[in-house]
């Protein structure tokens, strides 16, 4: 989803840049804390991973497929300053050499797709890690989950301020939110899987496990034990449970489409009513063109904001069941 | 064109697209002229005339977006081809298809004209912080090699029967993603050794640097001063 320019006003655009620009700056200075004096090759080369990544396309239902935003991904592979850097620098190379997102709407996609993705997604992250005391893919599928819809509500909110399109924010929010939830759901899939991939074969890769996965501890032929060295690269002790995770996405997925069709029902009523005040306002003025289109369109334009809820939570529930198949297919497949 | 230093086509290009963006979307004169402006550049630059349309493509999933933005706006509705139509969204589609595209072709002609190289490096002369413009080097230059190591995995992973059909094989994709990220940072890894055994400091050498003459920034900004005339006139 790469915002192209004239998608929203020249002002809203700038201050994205501003805080894109901040953004970019503070992550510069931490991810020198992150990987020293490696910064520009490691970071350079986990950029075009994910520009080859952004390239995987994986079958979201039937039919219809998405690709990774890699924002959670980048966050939990190489550490949420180096995560937001690769993801600009991606945005940058394919604005600027692509033709992919508009120049003046690099601060926006940098702000949405860049920033929000990874620290939403590394705070989630880090929350369910804390919590299940280092359950990885299981806060790797949330963080990636949850990072997708926060970025297109972020977008909703954005296009609110300063869009340039008369489209009403509630149906924008539903449509946006139920969409990206279930992209989510893919990112989440594919991001918990390629970090519990990493994590079996080089665990000291992943950023998001320092420090979560026990130390290993040596037992010589007396009984005496040693504890080995957290640094060293250790054999992988992190093939994640698979079903305990996606049990508990799918019903986390069942919440948050009930709390977004929640928020899509609740929220547009006030905005609602000002689209109907409007409707009556324009009808005032020019009722000679016909009340009728008005009216009816007042009742048209009150349904999608529910539909759209109740859209997203059919499509959750079939993506969910597709998630629970696919989960019970997993134990002959074995990760 | 093509020998312009870069920093003055990228602050051009970009001055370019802020008076686009800016400009009202009723006056449709000021967008036919900023559209003859650019013609105007694409034929200076002897940019070939096949070759612009054939990168626009990347413009579609938005086109088809802004298709849609009639039928779902608010506001007084009229009358198309016996569809019922926003009058409001009917602008405002106008106005990112418009806007959108004159962005898209602005830097379509930057890319034909000049090497990525070049461009990081007029982005440094902007004073874009030399570490992201390092970043983007690396990225730039090993992109190639990790898009083919990934296009390998898919002919393996095809030439063994796969095809990602349903859900169910997430995984298996998940895994080549995982594998080509080891990969990369492993490739990076050796890529850091090998500049630190070549004398590397945090820095990298800038050999003949083009600074850009007062003509130089002359020819460049002519297009934003052309296209900020047309924004004037048109008022």
């Amino acid at each position: 989803m790469h915002v192209p320019d004239g998608f929203f006003n020249a002002a809203t655009s700038v201050s994205a840049g501003a805080v894109a620009a901040a953004g970019v700056a503070v992550c510069l200075r931490g991810a020198r804390r992150e990987l020293d004096d490696r910064t520009a090759p490691m970071a350079g080369l986990v950029a075009a991973f994910i520009f080859a990544v952004q390239m995987l396309n994986f079958p979201v239902a039937a039919g219809t497929s998405g690709h990774l935003m890699g924002g959670a991904l980048a966050a939990i592979l190489v550490g949420p300053y180096t995560g937001v850097l690769c993801m600009a620098v991606v945005l940058l190379v394919q604005g600027v050499f692509f033709a992919d997102g508009g120049l003046t709407a690099l601060g926006v996609n940098i702000t949405i797709m860049g920033i929000v993705t990874v620290v939403v997604g590394w705070g989630v992250f880090r929350l369910v890690t804390t919590v299940t005391r280092g359950k990885v893919t299981v806060a790797a599928f949330l963080a990636a989950l949850i990072s997708v819809p926060a970025a297109a509500l972020v977008f909703t909110l954005l296009f609110w301020i300063g869009g340039t399109a008369p489209i009403e924010v509630g149906t924008v929010a539903a449509a946006m939110g139920g969409v990206h939830l279930l992209i989510g759901v893919g990112e989440g899939l594919i991001t918990a899987v390629t970090v519990g991939a990493v994590l079996a074969v080089r665990p000291d890769l992943v950023y998001g496990a320092r420090g979560l996965t026990k130390p290993l501890v040596l037992r010589d032929a007396e009984g005496a034990t040693t504890t080995a060295d957290q640094d060293e690269p250790r054999p992988a002790s992190a093939r994640g449970p698979l079903r305990p995770f996606l049990l508990g996405g799918t019903g986390l997925t069942l919440v948050l489409a009930g709390a977004v069709s929640f928020v899509a029902s609740g929220d547009p009523d006030g905005l609602e009513a000002v689209g109907q005040n409007e409707g009556f306002i324009d009808q005032a003025s020019d009722h000679a063109l016909g009340g009728w289109a008005l009216a009816d369109y007042g009742e048209v334009g009150g349904i999608p904001v529910g539909v759209a809820g109740i859209i997203g939570v059919g499509l959750v529930l079939v993506i969910a069941g597709a998630v629970a198949y696919a989960a019970r297919g997993r134990d002959k497949i074995k990760v | 064109m093509h020998r312009l230093p870069a920093q003055c086509k990228l602050l051009a290009v970009f001055a370019f697209a802020l008076v686009v963006v800016a400009t009202p979307r009723e006056r449709f004169w000021a967008f036919a002229a900023y559209a003859v402006l650019l013609a105007g550049v694409a034929v200076a630059a002897r940019v070939p005339a096949t070759y612009v349309p054939r990168r626009m493509v990347i413009e579609l999933p938005f086109v088809l977006f802004a298709f849609l933005i009639p039928v779902v706006g608010l506001g007084e509705r009229t009358e198309v081809l016996g569809l019922s139509l926003s009058v409001p969204g009917l602008w405002s589609a106008w106005n990112i298809l418009a806007k959108a595209t004159l962005g898209v072709v602005a830097s379509i002609l930057l890319a034909a004209t000049t090497e990525p190289r070049a461009v990081l490096l007029g982005a440094q002369r902007l004073r874009l912080p030399s570490l992201l413009v390092q970043i983007a080097m690396f990225m730039l230059r090993y992109m190639d090699v990790i898009v083919a190591e990934m296009r390998r995995m898919r002919v393996a992973r095809e030439s063994r029967g796969f095809e990602a059909r349903n859900l169910r094989h997430v995984p298996v994709i998940a895994r080549s993603a995982g594998a080509l990220f080891i990969r990369s940072y492993e490739r990076g890894e050796r890529v850091h050794l090998a500049m630190l055994s070549r004398g590397y400091t945090g820095q990298l050498p800038v050999i003949g640097e083009a600074a850009a003459s007062a003509a130089h920034w002359a020819t460049a900004l002519a297009l934003p001063a052309a296209a900020l005339a047309v924004w004037g006139l048109t008022w």
